[in-house]
């Protein structure tokens, strides 16, 4: 009893020590996505609005990365980056007329570093922090659920024409737009039914045109790049 | 009671502009440089329907030098697949609706330029 207020003064002293400690490996996380991150990556918003600053857009928007991917995808793929727009972020800065069509030209493409184990969580922690355009998002919007995967193919093929800018699998499908066979691993469920919905309203000049899908669509589309992604990861 | 109801008006006014929210984008894009960001991808850096995704698509893109095909079409039927979709003149799903990425200003924009690659107007082709 004697010891009480001893104790409650060590738990205090923890505690701010804790907090202290928190608020900065937060506040060096966010220097080191100032430092090392910034100079291709939009932290702090807006999204380009004129079509020459979305052409020199180096790499994807990140002021509302908290609120787009899976912070375990970010913390592995950070530490062993693969290509996810076959044709870069703006696919007119990379093609060329090849000899029947247009063709990427894979020498101006640019390799994403490859960060430590240490900095990797650390960048992925920081980048969970960025939440803008949370009024998008509808938490829990996404019902998790399954479509048999030829259904999920006629959908994203056929029906709503996805196909056209996306591969499906390595090396089959459109290539202006980042491939969708990993899509569910990197990106929330909820942010991919929003982004979907109006891919504008996240990113105005987007090449990506609004689908009007239905919420019944959008729920089995992410029904199917989920199935996707299972699919390959075997 | 007139300053109320004009303060009124006023919050009014901003919260309709706030709700209305769709981020605005600038406007005066060239024809050219709209159909480069939005066009070309399937439809080619050259016009002719020989885009970067063409690889694996069921239906080949209109070829937009197609001096016969495209004078076959008014402004009118251009603009409307442009902004509502292949679908919209029972052509393909793959032509998406670019309604709410390009503004009305902006797909006539973009008529013109169609018409300056097809080195042609409605109903010259023959």
């Amino acid at each position: 009893m004697n010891n009480h207020p001893r104790t409650s003064a060590c738990l205090l002293l923890a505690g701010i020590l804790a907090v202290g400690m928190a608020q900065t490996a937060l506040a060096s996380a966010a220097d080191f996505l100032k430092k090392d991150c910034a100079q291709c990556h939009n932290l702090t918003g807006p999204a380009p609005t004129t079509l020459k600053a979305m052409w020199e857009r180096k790499g994807p928007d990140l002021f509302y990365a908290g609120n787009k991917y899976k912070r375990d995808w970010l913390e592995t793929w950070l530490q062993k980056p693969t290509r996810i727009r076959p044709a870069g972020m703006y696919y007119g800065n990379h093609v060329e007329r090849g000899v029947k069509s247009d063709e990427i030209k894979t020498a101006t493409l640019t390799v994403h570093p490859a960060l430590s184990a240490a900095d990797a969580k650390a960048a992925a922690d920081a980048l969970m922090s960025l939440r803008a355009n949370s009024e998008l998002i509808k938490p829990g919007e996404y019902k998790p659920g399954s479509i048999p995967m030829t259904m999920g193919e006629m959908l994203f093929d056929k029906f709503r024409g996805c196909m056209a800018c996306h591969e499906v699998e390595p090396g089959y499908g459109g290539l202006s737009g980042p491939e969708m066979y990993t899509a569910a691993r990197r990106l929330q469920e909820d942010y991919l039914i929003s982004f979907m919905r109006n891919p504008q309203a996240w990113d105005p000049r987007s090449f990506m045109p609004n689908k009007n899908l239905s919420d019944v669509d959008l729920q089995k589309l992410v029904h199917y790049l989920r199935a996707l992604s299972e699919e390959n990861t075997k | 009671m007139k300053k109320a109801i004009t303060r009124n008006l006023i919050v009014t006014a901003l919260g309709l502009f706030v709700l209305g929210g769709q981020i605005t984008v600038s406007a005066e894009e060239t024809g050219e440089a709209l159909y480069k960001t939005y066009c070309s991808q399937c439809h080619g850096i050259k016009g002719d329907g020989m885009g970067v995704n063409v690889r694996d698509m069921a239906v080949q893109p209109r070829d937009h030098t197609d001096r016969v095909a495209m004078s076959s079409r008014s402004d009118a039927d251009l603009f409307k697949v442009v902004k509502e979709g292949g679908q919209a003149i029972s052509k393909s799903v793959l032509m998406p609706a670019w309604a709410g990425a390009i503004s009305d200003d902006e797909i006539n924009s973009l008529v013109k330029h169609m018409r300056v690659l097809c080195q042609c107007q409605h109903g010259s082709g023959s």
